[in-house]
């Protein structure tokens, strides 16, 4: 491209740096400034107490809880996902608009009222509280509610992400490795599966970090019990409601740490992606370069 | 293998996709199914792979009912419109998977596979591009590497999907050629689909004309050429000139033009239409014989043959003609003539079996 031609489709010099200006202040104002402040107000007093209060065992115990939901939660949404996209981006059958409009609802609901339905089903006074204390399971203000509030407003991720790739590729490639006398479950491990896992990978991360970020949901239902069904979000609400500004900012700061590793996996793919895009036109023009057999 | 195709018939919703197909594909033949989109032709060939399955009717492979067997065991090979390479996979591993999906005991070795494998990218003269993706391939790469990986598992029957639909037209024409070649090397009983007429032509030695899910006529390419059964597979197979009239005692009036049909039609009476493809239209001075007389509205000479465009006197509507360049220099045509036009060969087909013009 000359330069000539990049002048014609770019704006004024003074109107692009106003802009990149704009951009840059929002970017610090409301991103970069707030993280720094939760390391900065996290080691105000110092490393040693910060690791303290990390290790304190009920900020450790809300840590463990953490990834424990999380564990659970995503693979599940895997699968789940997986299974959905599948039906949708293949199958027509009756109620399929109804099913995709129920995938979204997580999304379109308020974590409150997400957290709030379950307690109508399965809390002491809701449905089948009665039932479940006969019993002698319990499930609100324990384990059990906060993974299921969590697979609940995770539930859209990886499904979301995974109907339209899905649908755009087509079935083609699964009736053709059909054809070639693939099982069903042949076809879906070495061709579904490797055409999807890009998407797949980029649906399990921002389930991960929701499943590990979630609060309202997990608040109504966990019951506060320090110790044993906070999570690290709850935890950091009780101890900043206390006025432990460190220990607050502490557990903030491995939640912001978890986020931050996260986009790093997330970086990192995108990266990956680009780098083979890029290793694959290079072998297109050697292979076109390729001295061509005759006909 | 033969094929039996008995009485098929598919619905989608209130849509009649084929209706009630009856065809017998012989052993090693090369066979066209050939007609408009939306004819039926596609949803056949995929119930013959098995990709899809007939409300009723039954698919018979070497008299054996294949009607409900899996598609994965019908040992078909099926080349896709879009080739359905896996994009995931090296040239290589993509002809091997039919191989290497086996199971173990039916599974060759990895030298047999990858000897094997060579030997079908050589035939279809890409085994230089073993390694590369299927992103780097050009369209007729593509399609090549997809009937190898199609020809991999050794099928008894070759489906292709319009092969090359989506090719440009001069790697279309050499792969039509080449895949017929190919055929007379490997002798596999193939059916393709395609829209396009001159490659049913040409490369099958059997075309099937389809339209509205059924089909109108089977017969060797040169056969439907020169004598169309219906209306329709006349318009189909290429540039026809309609003339609308009546048979009557052995000849064909138009207005004021009667033309004598021989013994055809004969002690017929009734409406006609009258179809002359443009190279079977003589242009002449003289009302002889003539089916119609224009005026001279355009003349096309670039290339071997002049094409002439008169405006039908009466009518106005337009008739085309193609003439040798001796014939135009003979007659002298000039812009605004008025000329008669004598068809050496035309098509009539009564009323009440032309009703159904074909419309695009």
């Amino acid at each position: 491209m000359s330069s000539a031609n990049h002048t014609l489709t770019t704006e004024a010099p003074w109107v692009r740096r106003a802009l990149i200006a704009v951009a840059l202040a929002f970017v610090t104002l409301f991103l970069l400034i707030p993280l720094i402040a939760v390391f900065w107000e996290a080691l105000a007093k110092g490393w040693e107490l910060y690791l303290a209060a990390l290790i304190e065992p009920e900020a450790w115990s809300a840590i463990k809880l953490t990834l424990l939901t999380a564990a659970i939660a995503v693979p599940l949404n895997v699968v789940f996902g997986v299974a959905a996209a599948w039906a949708i981006a293949r199958f027509e059958f009756r109620g399929k608009s109804l099913f995709t409009t129920l995938i979204d609802l997580p999304f379109s609901v308020s974590p409150v009222v997400a957290g709030l339905m379950y307690m109508l089903l399965f809390g002491a006074q809701g449905w089948l509280g009665p039932w479940l204390a006969e019993h002698d399971i319990k499930l609100m203000f324990a384990v059990p509610g906060i993974v299921l509030a969590t697979v609940f407003v995770t539930f859209p991720f990886v499904a979301r992400e995974l109907i339209p790739l899905m649908q755009a590729q087509g079935q083609d490639e699964e009736q053709a490795a059909m054809v070639l006398g693939a099982s069903g479950w042949q076809t879906f491990w070495k061709v579904t599966i490797p055409n999807i896992k890009w998407g797949l990978l980029y649906g399990v991360i921002l389930t991960n970090a929701r499943a590990m970020g979630e609060f309202g949901a997990v608040s109504v239902v966990s019951g506060h019990i320090r110790g044993e069904t906070n999570t690290i979000p709850l935890h950091v609400e009780i101890l900043y409601n206390e006025y432990n500004f460190v220990g607050a900012f502490a557990c903030a700061s491995i939640l912001a740490l978890l986020a931050l590793v996260t986009l790093l996996v997330k970086t990192l793919i995108e990266w990956r992606i680009a780098r083979q895009r890029e290793g694959a036109k290079e072998r297109t023009l050697e292979a076109r370069l390729a001295p061509v057999s005759t006909h | 293998m033969t094929i039996d195709i008995r009485n098929i018939r598919k619905t989608f919703g209130d849509f009649v996709a084929l209706d009630n197909v009856d065809l017998t594909i012989a052993s090693g033949e090369l066979l066209a199914l050939l007609g408009p989109s939306g004819c039926g032709k596609t949803t056949l060939l995929r119930i013959v792979a098995g990709l899809e399955r007939p409300d009723s009717g039954q698919v018979l492979f070497s008299g054996q009912d294949a009607t409900h067997t899996h598609v994965s065991e019908r040992q078909v090979g099926f080349v896709f419109q879009h080739y359905a390479l896996f994009r995931h996979m090296t040239v290589f591993d993509n002809v091997a998977f039919g191989l290497s999906v086996k199971s173990r005991k039916e599974r060759p070795s990895k030298e047999e596979i990858r000897e094997r494998v060579m030997k079908l990218l050589k035939l279809v003269q890409l085994d230089w591009l073993a390694d590369a993706y299927p992103s780097q391939l050009s369209g007729g790469q593509r399609q090549r590497i997809a009937l190898a990986r199609s020809l991999a598992v050794e099928p008894k029957v070759l489906l292709l999907d319009e092969p090359f639909g989506a090719l440009d037209a001069k790697v279309r024409k050499d792969l039509r050629r080449w895949l017929r070649d190919l055929h007379d090397e490997i002798h596999i009983t193939s059916v393709f689909v395609t829209h396009d007429q001159e490659e049913a032509l040409e490369v099958s030695d059997r075309v099937v004309v389809m339209d509205h899910g059924h089909i109108e006529q089977v017969g060797r390419p040169d056969d439907i050429y020169e004598s169309p059964a219906t209306p329709f597979v006349t318009q189909f197979l290429g540039d026809v000139n309609l003339f609308h009239g009546r048979v009557d005692g052995g000849s064909l009036t138009i207005g004021d033009y009667a033309h004598s049909l021989g013994q055809q039609h004969a002690g017929q009476s009734d409406d006609a239409v009258a179809y002359v493809r443009p190279h079977d239209l003589d242009v002449s001075r003289v009302a002889d014989g003539a089916l119609a007389a224009g005026t001279v509205e355009h003349i096309h000479a670039v290339g071997p043959v002049v094409r002439i465009e008169l405006a039908q006197i009466g009518s106005g509507e337009t008739i085309e003609a193609a003439l040798t360049k001796e014939r135009y220099r003979e007659l002298g045509l000039m812009l605004g003539d008025t000329v008669y036009v004598t068809p050496k060969k035309v098509a009539v087909f009564l009323k009440d079996q032309a009703q159904q013009d074909y419309v695009i």
